[in-house]
């Protein structure tokens, strides 16, 4: 019976993790190899390792988008935000002798300004968070463009190969970056309270006004935030291609990172911010594309194949579903206790 | 009581009489409707004349609005007939209750406001040619429409750049735009000044000549006695009865309404001095705000409870939005001791003492999704800043204190607010302010919507916070309640203070009187 409360209660948490350890089951029995992981040169690898390394930018983009869904808006120009700050990390490097650091606080910088325009838009002037970062989401590709002069600029820098592809502890430094990223993210949402002014203005943003929370400026800060992560990404993408992409880098991104809050159980409606949730909703999709990719399904099934099991995670953490399955399993439940009843009766009579 | 019932009865079979000698336009014959255990109407009946313009009232929950949706079909009735013209009707839907002859127009304008003044009118019913719509033709009868209620403005500019009362002087031509029998009007008159509430006033009466039928819902008594020929008044569901406007007094409609009478209402023994020495705490200096509330003035001491009483719409929401600072003044001063509030942030005012409980606990109090712990903890959490947290064994303290304290019922502290009973939920809100300790805690309608013992309890409370020195302004709708433990009431009447009574002045009996006058 304990157990039994247990997962209900943590069964919103427990779903996404339970649908990733099944993908990634399904995904060894198919292909041979998937699980092992071997050490070459004090280096992990394997398709495991291969996950979490290309998950890695989809991660530290996801993490933003969680918090600005948390506020109930949406970051559409994630996507051209990781052009933006690859391109501006390209030509800084190719064309000017800043140090590497410098570089990079650049690119960050300009993830930051972009985050502040978006956040202007939606807290100051009340665009609805869509739009507003429409805009930032088809320009975004334009200033990467121009700030890349319509070439692909490629670079070379000890620093940004290390970021892109280099190793630290058995791990690739990237992957650390993550981690870095997402416990600095945890601790500040929850020791401090700023996660909880998040979701109370996401949740009812006239009620936290009357309590005093002032909800503007907590908005514009998840947008910058969401900027802020995803410089991080385009920094790391252009560093693992040695070279910025204006057209290509991040395309789709955003898409991916809104799915995944949304495997982890978060509302669009806003209200709750599931971090580390959305981290596993992350590795749902990298395992899934990885999986497809090495599976040796035809390359035009692809999108259609990661699709479908998409649509089955939601469809199985959906509350109707939920509802449905609990049902069934009550009334097997009850239907075999009143059998054994019945059967008791016939019993005690005989 | 009985002379009183005695005196209704009279009436009302006056009433009945006159009517019975013309076939009555609409006739609604014990209409009853429930929901999951709430009787909203029980065996209402009412007739309306052609030419007749009727009154609805009653306070908040009578079930004014219910009779009105289950009128135009929007709920389903459980029992009773609706004779329309002599004519049996059953409406499926609001449409469906146009097409038969009864239209409504609602407090907050349905209209579209993004779209031109034309296609709102013409928006149910295009004019076609050749089954395509013919935009000519609709300017043509959107221009008819107008003339109707007597407007003479631009059709095709978009609806939004009116005024309010253009807007819904156009959402009544649109209600009349299908040979409407029956006019409906949900209280149109509550975001209208006066000059626009004249020229409402002036339709009504041009239409109630051309024969129409009016339901006329409204909270101000003035605009009913200028306008009204009868009044047909609801209490909890039941219909107290029809009475011809100009022959009842304004205390024996005020007394129908709130179901006291006068007489009923012999003073009883409340203490309502104050004990210690009075410091002043909330000043409101000549506050008002336009279309809002009037100014005025009100001090609230240390140790004192100063109710707020008026009927629905009077201005006591208002004044309690106006004295937290949440609603901006436009002029006047507030202040919370020795800080000026005027001008100041809402952080400001909770770190200085103030706290506000809202009617609306759903939109305006609670966060359904989160916690009781984080519902509870929010207030005092916002006035430290995001930067300084409270620490999770703090907040498990305060809020087991709290629990205990207002006997909050629910399983554990994690559990989301939006899954506790109405009266806890109101407890957690209190208890969030409380934790705060607040010098000054304004309560709008504390008891609203929570079941008897809950109610109880939270009169317990307020009155131990004023023992211990707390000010208190609370605002609400039951008399009974306010004499109970008020040192001082604030009477409103249609957006500005009558009256304030004091000490032994307080008294059911006044608070309606006053009302009334």
């Amino acid at each position: 019976m304990k157990k039994h409360n247990f997962l209900h209660k943590h069964q919103k948490t427990l779903a996404p993790l339970l649908s990733l350890v099944l993908i990634i089951l399904v995904t060894a029995s198919i292909t041979p190899g998937f699980l092992s992981l071997r050490i070459v040169d004090g280096h992990l690898f394997g398709s495991l390792l291969d996950i979490l390394h290309r998950a890695t930018p989809t991660a530290l983009v996801a993490l933003g988008m969680a918090v600005v869904i948390g506020t109930r808006g949406i970051d559409l120009s994630v996507g051209a935000v990781i052009a933006i700050s690859g391109a501006v990390t390209a030509v800084l490097t190719v064309n000017t002798d800043f140090p590497v650091w410098l570089v990079i606080l650049c690119a960050l910088g300009t993830g930051i300004i972009c985050g502040l325009w978006n956040g202007i838009l939606v807290s100051v002037f009340n665009i609805q968070p869509i739009v507003a970062t429409l805009i930032l989401m088809v320009a975004g590709r334009g200033i990467a463009q121009m700030i890349t002069e319509g070439q692909i600029v490629t670079f070379h820098s000890d620093v940004l190969d290390a970021i892109g592809n280099g190793y630290f502890l058995a791990f690739p430094i990237r992957v650390w970056i993550a981690i870095g990223m997402i416990a600095l993210t945890v601790l500040v949402m929850r020791k401090t309270a700023l996660g909880l002014f998040i979701e109370a203005v996401g949740a009812n943003v006239r009620a936290s006004r009357l309590v005093g929370i002032e909800a503007r400026l907590l908005v514009l800060s998840a947008y910058v935030f969401s900027g802020f992560c995803a410089a991080m990404s385009g920094i790391i993408l252009a560093a693992d291609i040695r070279g910025a992409d204006a057209n290509n880098a991040g395309l789709w991104l955003e898409l991916d990172a809104i799915l995944a809050v949304v495997l982890a159980g978060a509302s669009l409606a806003g209200g709750r911010i599931y971090l580390l949730l959305t981290i596993v909703g992350v590795l749902i999709i990298q395992t899934l594309t990885t999986a497809i990719l090495t599976s040796g399904l035809p390359a035009q099934y692809n999108l259609v194949v990661k699709a479908t099991i998409i649509l089955a995670v939601l469809l199985i953490q959906s509350p109707k579903t939920r509802q449905w399955l609990s049902g069934i399993f009550l009334k097997n439940k009850n239907a075999g206790s009143a059998g054994k009843a019945s059967t008791d009766k016939g019993s005690t009579r005989a | 009581m009985s002379q009183l019932v005695n005196e209704t009865l009279m009436v009302k079979e006056t009433v009945e009489a006159a009517q019975s000698a013309v076939r009555p336009l609409l006739e609604i014959k014990y209409l009853s409707k429930s929901f999951t255990g709430v009787q909203a109407l029980n065996d209402v009946s009412l007739q309306i004349q052609q030419g007749e313009i009727r009154a609805l009232l009653g306070e908040n929950g009578a079930g004014k609005s219910t009779l009105i949706k289950v009128l135009t079909g929007v709920y389903p009735r459980d029992g009773g007939e609706i004779l329309l013209d002599g004519s049996l009707i059953s409406a499926s839907d609001s449409g469906h209750a146009q097409r038969l002859g009864i239209s409504t127009v609602y407090q907050e304008v349905n209209l579209i406001p993004t779209m031109s003044v034309m296609e709102n009118l013409t928006l149910q019913h295009q004019e076609k040619t050749f089954g395509l719509i013919s935009w000519k033709k609709a300017e043509v009868r959107a221009r008819e429409l107008l003339a109707q209620v007597g407007l003479d403005i631009d059709p095709l500019r978009q609806l939004d750049t009116y005024s309010i009362a253009i807007q819904q002087l156009v959402a009544i031509a649109r209600a009349l735009s299908t040979q409407a029998k029956m006019l409906i009007l949900d209280e149109p008159t509550a975001s209208l000044d006066s000059d626009e509430i004249k020229q409402l006033f002036d339709l009504m009466a041009r239409l109630k000549s051309e024969g129409l039928g009016i339901i006329f819902v409204t909270h101000f008594l003035d605009q009913v006695y200028s306008i009204t020929d009868s009044i047909t008044v609801l209490r909890n569901g039941e219909c107290i009865g029809t009475f011809k406007t100009a022959e009842l007094s304004r205390s024996d409609l005020v007394s129908h309404m709130v179901g006291k009478s006068l007489e009923d209402l012999a003073p009883t023994a409340h203490d309502h001095s104050i004990k210690r020495e009075r410091t002043e705490l909330l000043q409101l200096n000549n506050v008002g705000k336009q279309r809002y509330l009037q100014p005025l003035n009100l001090s609230i001491a240390a140790g004192e409870i100063v109710g707020v009483a008026g009927l629905l719409g009077s201005g006591r929401t208002e004044l309690c939005e106006l004295a937290y600072g949440s609603v901006k003044p436009d002029q006047g001063d507030v202040t919370l001791g020795k800080h000026s509030l005027t001008k100041s942030s809402l952080r400001h005012a909770i770190q200085v003492g103030m706290g506000y409980c809202p009617e609306d606990r759903k939109q305006d109090g609670i966060v359904a999704e989160l916690s009781v712990r984080e519902n509870m903890i929010l207030a005092l959490q916002a006035s430290k800043g995001w930067w300084s947290p409270i620490s999770m064994a703090e907040q498990q303290k305060l809020v087991e204190e709290m629990i205990q304290r207002l006997a909050i019922k629910t399983p554990d502290m994690d559990k989301p607010i939006g899954e506790l009973s109405g009266g806890n939920q109101q407890k957690v809100i209190l208890a969030r302010w409380l934790i705060t300790h607040p010098a000054l805690l304004i309560l709008d309608e504390p008891t609203r919507g929570i079941d008897i013992g809950a109610h109880h309890e939270i009169i317990q409370i307020i009155k131990e916070l004023c023992e211990q020195g707390m000010g208190l302004l609370v605002a609400s709708s039951e008399l009974e309640e306010l004499v109970m433990f008020a040192h001082r009431v604030v009477v409103m009447k249609d957006h500005h203070k009558v009256s304030e009574l004091h000490g032994d002045e307080v008294s059911e009996q006044a608070i309606l009187r006053t009302i009334a006058s």
